[in-house]
């Protein structure tokens, strides 16, 4: 079997210190090699783990025969934000899982030639893309991340009137102040945002919803509501010293570094601080997006600690490979127990326990407990808490009926539909936090079903 | 999005009133929210209480002391100048209600932010003693309209220039001691001084409601920067606040957390001092 085209990235050493994207894309004759991979399976499994069904033997065949324009297309019609799931989506337990080529040695690397894909479009020049018919209806869309785009895409691909309401700034969502440059480029999401605006969807940002307008306004302005509000409400741990200076949820150390640009600081007015030693606590892609950031605000050791082991990280693996490449340390069946203060309410280190691994738990994981009397202490002077999030609650001030769950994340049935009527919901606001790609395919689901309504009423 | 600067002055010493125009939030604005804005492109998103708002005219009045740096660009803007993001409203409205009697105190910059509660305390029924104060009579500001506002404005000043020598907290102490009912105090103001009213009016066993001001940034819960602890807890002061019982709050970690970007800021104050003067 002919080997898997490595992808080209920037060396470690070097961009451990530079916010420049890390995966530098395959050129033209690797992304027709590697294409040249597939086998073209009759039944190809492939697809079926594609939460937006993009026809991937179809795009590849394409490029095999050097026909990227077609190669997008086939890609864009079904998937609005291709340079953006190329590189962040999880291929590695979706698509990539599924390749026949897998069961024997490495699978097709789809993810890599879909972002081939649209880079090279992109670098062409994107195809401004035709207008619809006007429907006359008219949707509101709350949320500008990955979930609330799509809907917004597909619905005004359907010729409904398409408002966007965003609270930040800026459009994008996670993609925006989460993820950060040095894995997405921010001018990738805002050409792709770039796109949709140019379907006629009308993008507002400063808006809060539940704020300015509550959903109960907007259900009597609009024919129907989308809601894509993400999970954006940080959790803590609730340890003692968790309010001691220096001690961030990864939202705000992000949001600090990728939203307002503080790794630009002081031409970019928001400050951050920059530790020597930091620790950042989780095991996801947001805790070794947090750990690379501090690396690269010039830290001298970060340390990833995690309660769990190795094969329990839930980041996907080659960003786990990459932080180890640039010399993040791996503190792993290590919690934190409390965060030591310092001088004027500072962080001094954090006391941790070993933990071994247990019975697994009812998420299937083997679940840690902690080792009796191997309580540590790690120096630290920034402790950087990625445990997870949970739905914003903001939107659900003035939305009496909306029915949520026991966790704050909003209900709703198979077809995407919440408990009040005209309004569906879906991305990390329905599950938790998850994917860039589940949420884009809740909100591709939700655009059938308003359209549906819409055409139906 | 982009929005025009209606109206702009100064009103003390380093202290400014902007009128912006934004209808929508002029709209939904309640007493005791706040909003945040951001120049252009590369500030800083920073949170300003809004002070007065006209929802006819369409415009939100803010009023603001320069601070550092992006308070001091801020007030460098004039009329039709434009504001690349201003959101709100945010934060939950003050607990307006008819209890009786109400003192309403304002410190400093916390004058304008205590100025549209007082008038909602008035116009829900309440008599409304103001008492208002700054280190010099200079720096007073909005002193007519809380005349015109209050049923009774008292005044003080560190210095002793106009009205009582010294804190407003010792005005509203011989209030507490002359034995007349109050139902609740609102103290709006520099940390350390919301710190001594909630140590003054403890013993009295009156309601004390601040409005605490910690480091922000998006105002709407999904960073927890503005994190304070209120009896015990954390609370995320941009959606659980920013009113708090006074008798509750650590007044000590918000001072703290306060001052955790100091020598950023001072860094940045140079650079941004340096600009100026190779631009004059
Ligand atoms: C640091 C980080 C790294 C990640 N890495 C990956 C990865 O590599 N691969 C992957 O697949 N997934 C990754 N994820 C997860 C992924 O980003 C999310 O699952 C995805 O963005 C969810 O999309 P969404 O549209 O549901 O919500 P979001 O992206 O959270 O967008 C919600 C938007 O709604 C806005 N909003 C919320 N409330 C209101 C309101 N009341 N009014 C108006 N607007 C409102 C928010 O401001 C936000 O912009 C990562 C997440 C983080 C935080
Ligand atoms: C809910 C709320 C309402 C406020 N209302 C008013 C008001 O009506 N009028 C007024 O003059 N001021 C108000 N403030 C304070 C105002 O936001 C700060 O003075 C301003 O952000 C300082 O920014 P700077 O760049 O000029 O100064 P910097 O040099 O950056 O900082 C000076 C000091 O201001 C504080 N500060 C800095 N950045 C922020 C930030 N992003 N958020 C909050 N505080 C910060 C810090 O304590 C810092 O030490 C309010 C703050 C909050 C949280
Ligand atoms: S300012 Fe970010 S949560 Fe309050």
């Amino acid at each position: 079997m002919v080997a898997r085209q490595l992808m080209p990235h920037q060396d470690a050493k070097e961009r451990a210190r530079n916010f420049d994207e890390v995966a530098l894309g395959y050129t033209k004759e690797q992304a027709i090699a590697e294409a040249s991979r597939c086998l073209e399976c009759r039944n190809p499994k492939c697809v079926q783990g594609c939460p937006v069904n993009i026809d991937i033997p179809g795009f590849i065949a394409q490029i095999k025969t050097g026909n990227f324009g077609d190669a997008i297309a086939t890609i864009k019609l079904t998937n609005s934000l291709a340079a953006v799931c190329g590189r962040v989506c999880p291929q590695e337990v979706q698509c990539e899982e599924l390749c026949v080529l897998a069961k024997k040695g490495e699978p097709v690397a789809i993810g890599r030639l879909e972002r081939f894909c649209a880079d090279h479009e992109r670098e062409k020049g994107v195809v401004t893309p035709v207008r619809t018919q006007p429907s006359g209806r008219r949707v509101a869309v709350i949320g500008a991340g990955p979930a609330g785009l799509t809907a917004a895409a597909d619905l005004a691909k359907a010729g409904h009137a398409v408002t966007i309401f965003e609270a930040l700034h800026d459009t994008g969502g996670v993609l925006t102040y989460g993820i950060p440059e040095f894995r997405l480029p921010k001018a990738i999401v805002r050409e792709e945002v770039d796109y949709i605006r140019q379907l006629g969807v009308d993008l507002k940002v400063d808006y809060v919803i539940g704020k300015i307008k509550t959903l109960e306004d907007l259900r009597g302005d609009f024919d129907a509501v989308f809601l894509g509000t993400g999970a954006g409400l940080p959790n803590f741990m609730g340890i003692e010293g968790e309010n001691l200076n220096g001690v961030y949820s990864a939202n705000e150390f992000l949001t600090r570094v990728n939203l307002m640009k503080a790794y630009l600081f002081p031409d970019h007015g928001t400050p951050i601080k920059r530790g020597k030693r930091v620790i950042v606590v989780g095991g996801g892609n947001v805790a070794m997006d947090a750990a690379r950031s501090a690396l690269r605000l010039g830290a001298e050791e970060v340390s990833i600690v995690y309660r769990r082991g190795e094969d329990e990280l839930p980041a996907r693996k080659e960003e786990v490979e990459n932080a180890k490449e640039e010399g993040i340390v791996f503190r792993l069946l290590t919690n934190p127990v409390r965060i030591l203060e310092g001088e004027n309410m500072t962080v001094k280190g954090v006391e941790c326990i070993s933990m071994e691994l247990g019975e697994p738990d009812e998420s299937g994981r083997r679940s840690p407990v902690p080792k009796e009397g191997s309580e540590h202490i790690i120096d630290a002077d920034i402790v950087i808490i990625a445990i997870g999030t949970s739905p914003n609650p903001m939107i659900l001030s003035g939305s009496d009926g909306l029915k949520v769950g026991s966790r704050g994340t909003i209900v709703v049935d198979g077809s995407a539909r919440t408990s009040l009527e005209n309004v569906c919901a879906g991305g990390d606001a329905v599950t938790g936090a998850a994917t860039v790609i589940s949420a884009m395919g809740a909100g591709k689901l939700a655009a059938r079903t308003i359209n549906d309504y819409l055409m139906n009423n | 999005m982009s929005y025009t600067i209606l109206e702009k002055k100064q009103i003390a010493p380093q202290v400014h009133l902007m009128k912006v125009l934004a209808p929508d939030v002029a709209k939904a604005a309640k007493a005791g929210q706040f909003i945040i804005l951001r120049i252009d492109e590369t500030s800083e998103r920073i949170p300003l209480t809004i002070a007065d708002f006209d929802a006819g005219e369409g415009y939100v009045t803010i009023i603001f002391q320069e601070m550092g740096k992006t308070t001091k660009q801020l007030a460098k803007m004039s009329d039709t100048d434009v504001l690349q993001d201003f959101v709100g409203p945010l934060g939950k409205p003050a607990d307006v209600q008819k209890l009786g009697t109400v003192i309403l105190v304002g410190g400093g910059v916390g004058i304008a932010p205590v100025y549209p509660q007082v008038k909602a305390y008035r116009e829900a029924g309440n008599k409304v003693i103001s008492i208002i104060g700054a280190r010099n009579k200079d720096l007073l500001v909005l002193e007519d309209e809380m005349q015109d506002a209050s049923d009774e404005l008292y005044v003080a000043t560190d210095d002793g220039s106009k009205g009582h020598h010294g804190f407003v907290t010792e005005v509203a102490k011989k209030i507490l001691d002359s034995g007349e009912k109050i139902a609740r105090i609102v103290v709006i103001g520099p940390p350390i001084l919301m710190k001594v009213a909630a140590g003054m009016t403890a013993p009295y066993g009156v309601e004390t409601i601040v409005s605490l001001n910690p480091i922000m940034i998006d105002g709407t819960g999904m960073c927890g920067g503005c994190r304070v602890s209120v009896g015990g807890e954390t609370k995320f002061a941009c959606v659980d606040g920013p009113e708090f019982d006074a008798h509750k709050v650590d007044f000590n970690l918000l001072m703290s957390r306060l001052g955790l970007y100091r020598s950023e800021e001072a860094q940045c104050q140079e650079d941004h001092n340096c600009t100026c003067r190779s631009g004059n």
